[in-house]
């Protein structure tokens, strides 16, 4: 539990970070440093250099901006959580944050740390593929954005280079009156969940007019359910469209771990899709009685 | 007025409480090496060679040893529960030959700093040839077996109205101290003392044990305890670790310091509770037992390590419990697999016996349909049967179940629980859809295990005392309760006095603090020397007392829980708890309560979440917080405490048994029974722990 001999480095711009790292030969970031610190302890992670990223300007913030919710990558879990402009406009985030791990480990972990790390149970991962989120990083030829569909690359590893790094987040808002729901199953209070599921409805005259069903800790990557969404859109909701559909999650390729098997989670991914669908649903005729 | 019985503030909170406590951690000499321990990352294998080269070579590194640097160590002996047949299976202090688990030393690395020490282990390399792993005691090498019972069993099955049967297994998993161990040693030449700091549970005989392996004589070794962040059972045994730093202090000259990290904890330190039952009762038309015949077979581990078959034989001599069990029989097979060694975990053997024993009571009941509380009350032994001998011996000692009204404090329990409403109200929800139900778990503790103790209590001149005992304290707040019982006798405040614990050099014998003895055994010490000292009590006078007892008292219990299963997703949620316990005298009673709840919760996690998980080739699983999932707060229910003193103990002067174990050693039990009644299910849950994909299993297997 104590790490390899590394180099410490502590730069406080945005383009001194890409001059380290394009010159540093195995260099990694420190952002809230939850899952990095932990590995350099165990020695699951060996960097040469470790570039901290806790007092470089101007990437923790969280703004409204043409349609877009913009938060930048240093902006602590715990902001987001006490965020009014997040509670108001991207409520699925909000029930997404109070579900990552503990007060304290919010206090330090961050956006962009944690979709790097990009663990495949990660709610805020699982947020940005239900929002369609776009990714903004820097290099050294400048700011490049990355859909979040293109985001990971494989089991944890996203798909930005070794010189670059995560500035932003883009979260699309879906207007006004929307239904959202975030449920998880952890096997403790602040655990990592086993399946996590987001779902997203807006509805036109009775019927659904779009949907996003996203699962979480199912696959390597959040993986979105468009074939459940497709049997949503146009039909009328009730508990029965919403089981039916929900039924394809079962069909999903499963992670097993040493808490649950694959067909644990294809049948989690069933349950709490319905369940994300339902609460989301119910939360449409909240925001109708209340408007 | 007098201090026994009463919640008093506990005396060794204030270091603690403003962070100036001196923990393992916290002991450093000048001068000190530390050490690392090279581990096997094969769960079985031929050793061919291993590389040290590179290590030696880094700077910093002072020294590395393999099993041929302490070829003069023998393996580690037992201290109890010496059974034929083990010997062979005792574990060096680094592998010899050849690997039997994964997170077995198979070198130490010394280092000038603990960053180097990690340095240097990384770069010793084992050359290895696989051998066959097993990982399950229905096969494994049978080291020995344990025979217990009485009466004739087949003349029972004979007779039986009916007979149930059932296999029942309970999961690996182990006391987790939030403390990991640690241990510092040193040599004073000038003293000619050998040191070892971070000592608990059993520092006097640890001592002996240490004397015997190192070939000193044992009033050259002193054992030192500090403040210990937790024992469960598992911390304060002589592991490899603690003979090496002892090893390398006299034969390095300087200091040498070891401390645990997390994961090494989980794959180092004893873990527990892996047993499979196969188990039948005979029962009469009126559900009365005629007898019972278990077969069990106990998942030792690679190694047999200080307590021999001690959790085996406390299984099948404790089995039967609280009932009048006519004729019996136990037969378990201690099988040795490639898996951490195992040994006591608080409540061993109980926590195991009473699933076993009250998942058939459950049955019983089902069978015969006779209401599941109705089946115990007339099977419970009856307070006229007190003392009530059993032919039976348990670790040693004979089963005289000494004091008991047990039907009286099932009672009590469930007028607590208000029994009939909370029926009726379970009902309602269940009708309403919800899968709510209620268990009950009756249970049988032992506490207070002998022989001897003693303790010398004396006056100072500023008329404070000093009470010097051999006990050990783990955080159960031994202090307090000692210094109560010396302050009712002496007719003084307990806080005009001092209790030393767990330091070799201050008494010449002590039997340390484990089997929930301590209270029973040094407070009944205490009580007599300083009832002595009462006699002729001026400054710079002292007494001893000595305490001796063949048998051990039974404490008793019922717990109560409701709980609320989630059909889709299989999760479990406990929504209340009761916890009904007899101590026969509770010296204060707020301790009492804190062990009672605080085993409640490590009970709550053998049932529902703690699991040592293997993959195939033998790679332990569960190696972080993350992984091997132990409950929170968060995960605790709020739990009530009734706690009586019905029965005290006719074994020592203060009527007092133990209170340790009788938090965590039913609840395996309730939460099953408790299960089945959500789901409506009479013996459903026939494993532990009843993880989510399991309860999700079960409910589909049900359906079909």
């Amino acid at each position: 539990m104590k790490p390899p001999r590394f180099d410490y480095h502590d730069p406080e711009t945005v383009p001194e970070v890409v001059g380290l790292l394009k010159t540093l030969p195995n260099a990694r970031m420190l952002a809230g440093g939850q899952s990095l610190m932990p590995m350099l302890n165990m020695r699951l992670a060996l960097p040469d250099h470790l570039v901290d990223l806790n007092r470089v300007e101007g990437l923790a913030y969280i703004r409204e901006t043409g349609g877009a919710l913009e938060i930048g990558a240093m902006t602590r879990q715990r902001d987001i959580e006490f965020s009014q402009l997040v509670l108001e406009r991207c409520p699925v985030m909000h029930e997404a944050i109070l579900q990552v791990g503990h007060r304290q480990t919010r206090n330090r972990g961050t956006l962009g740390g944690s979709l790097c790390q990009l663990d495949p149970s990660a709610e805020l991962v699982a947020v940005a593929a239900a929002l369609e989120a776009t990714i903004a990083v820097a290099g050294p030829k400048g700011t490049r954005e990355i859909p979040f569909s293109g985001f990971p690359k494989t089991y944890m590893t996203p798909a930005i280079g070794p010189d670059e790094l995560l500035t932003r987040v883009r979260f699309p808002l879906w207007p006004r009156p929307h239904g959202w729901a975030f449920v998880e199953f952890a096997r403790r209070h602040g655990d990592f969940a086993v399946v996590s599921a987001a779902a997203l409805l807006e509805e036109d005259r009775g019927k659904i007019k779009r949907a996003s069903v996203t699962l979480g800790g199912v696959a390597a990557a959040p993986v979105r359910m468009k074939e459940v969404e497709k049997a949503l859109v146009g039909q009328t909701a009730s508990d029965a469209l919403f089981r039916d559909a929900c039924e394809a999650c079962r069909k999903i390729e499963a992670m097993q771990d040493v808490h649950a098997p694959a067909s644990y989670r294809q049948h989690l991914a069933a349950v709490l899709s319905r369940r994300a669908l339902e609460r989301a649903h119910a939360r449409i005729g909240a925001a109708k009685m209340s408007s | 007025m007098g201090f026994v019985g009463r919640s008093v503030t506990r005396l060794e909170d204030a270091p603690m409480l403003t962070g100036r406590g001196r923990y393992a951690a916290d002991v450093s000499f000048s001068r000190e090496l530390h050490m690392r321990v090279v581990r096997s990352s094969h769960a079985h294998a031929r050793i061919v060679a291993i590389d040290a080269g590179a290590a030696r070579e880094l700077p910093g590194c002072v020294a590395v040893w393999t099993s041929e640097d302490v070829a003069e160590i023998p393996p580690i002996d037992f201290r109890s529960t010496r059974v034929q047949g083990l010997e062979p299976h005792r574990q060096p202090v680094l592998a010899r030959d050849r690997v039997r688990y994964v997170g077995e030393p198979v070198a130490v690395v010394f280092a000038e700093d603990p960053y180097l020490a990690e340095d240097a282990a990384d770069l010793v390399t084992m050359e290895v040839e696989e051998l066959p792993v097993v990982l399950s005691a229905d096969r494994g090498t049978e080291a020995a077996v344990i025979r217990k019972g009485y009466g004739d069993i087949e003349a029972a099955f004979r007779a039986a109205h009916t007979v149930v049967d059932l296999d029942l297994s309970i999961g690996r998993h182990s006391g987790v101290p939030l403390e990991t161990r640690g241990a510092i040693a040193r040599y004073d030449a000038m003293r000619d003392a050998l040191e070892l700091h971070g000592a608990t549970k059993r520092p006097h005989a640890n001592r002996d044990l240490l004397a015997r392996m190192l070939a000193r004589e044992p009033g050259s070794i002193h054992l030192y305890e500090g403040h210990v962040g937790g024992g469960f059972g598992v911390r304060g045994e002589i592991y490899p670790e603690d003979v090496l730093v002892c090893a390398a202090a006299l034969r390095l000259g300087r200091p040498v310091k070891w401390i645990e990290d997390r994961r090494e904890n989980l794959m180092a330190c004893n873990h527990s509770r892996e047993q499979r039952h196969r188990v039948r009762a005979a029962v009469d038309a009126q559900g009365r037992i005629l007898g019972i015949d278990d077969e069990f077979f106990h998942d030792q581990g690679a190694y047999v390590r200080t307590h021999g078959a001690r959790v085996a034989d406390l299984t099948a001599g404790m089995l039967p419990g609280p009932y009048r069990v006519p004729t019996y029989r136990a037969v378990g097979h201690y099988r040795l697999t490639n898996k951490t060694p195992a040994a006591t975990y608080r409540a061993p053997g109980r926590y195991e016996a009473t699933f076993v024993c009250e998942r058939l009571l459950d049955a019983i009941a089902a069978k015969t349909g006779i209401d599941r509380v109705e089946v115990r009350r007339r099977n419970l032994i009856a307070k006229t049967e007190m003392p009530y001998a059993r032919d039976l011996d348990v670790i040693d000692t004979e089963v005289v179940l000494d004091s008991g009204d047990y039907a009286g404090l099932l009672d009590q329990a469930l007028a607590r629980a208000d029994w009939a409403v909370l029926q009726s109200e379970l009902e309602q929800r269940r009708a309403a859809g919800e899968a709510v139900g209620v268990g009950l778990a009756f249970f049988l503790e032992k506490s207070g295990l002998g022989p001897v103790d003693v303790a010398r209590v004396s006056m100072a001149a500023d008329g404070t005392f000093d009470v010097v005992t051999g006990a050990a304290s783990l955080g159960q707040g031994v202090e307090t309760v000692l210094a109560q019982i010396a302050a009712d006798a002496l007719g003084v405040d307990y806080r005009r006095v001092r209790v030393a614990h767990g330091c070799t050099d201050r008494i010449e014998q002590g039997y340390g603090s484990h089997a929930s003895r301590t209270t029973v055994m040094t407070g009944s010490a205490v009580h007599i020397a300083a009832t002595k000292l009462r006699e002729n009590m001026q400054p710079g006078c002292s007494a001893q007392g000595s305490f001796e007892s063949e048998h051990m008292t039974y404490p008793y219990g019922v717990h109560i829980a409701v709980v609320n299963v989630d059909r889709d997703t299989g999760g479990v949620a406990v929504e209340r708890y009761l916890a009904a316990f007899d101590v026969g005298r509770a010296v204060n009673p707020r301790l009492v309560e804190g062990q009672i709840e605080g085993g409640v919760v490590q009970g709550l996690g053998g049932a529902l979440l703690e699991e040592f998980v293997y993959d195939a080739e033998g790679s332990p699983l569960s190696v972080t917080f993350a992984d091997y999932a132990m409950p929170t707060a968060c995960e605790a229910p709020g739990i009530a405490v009734l706690l009586t003193e019905d029965a005290p103990s006719p074994l020592n002067p203060l009527g007092i048994k133990g209170a340790g174990e009788g938090g965590v050693n039913p609840v395996g039990a309730v939460i099953a029974s408790a299960i089945d009644d959500a789901l409506g299910v009479a013996g459903a849950v026939t494993r532990l722990p009843v993880t989510p994909p399991r309860l999700v299993e079960i409910m589909r297997a049900e359906r079909r």
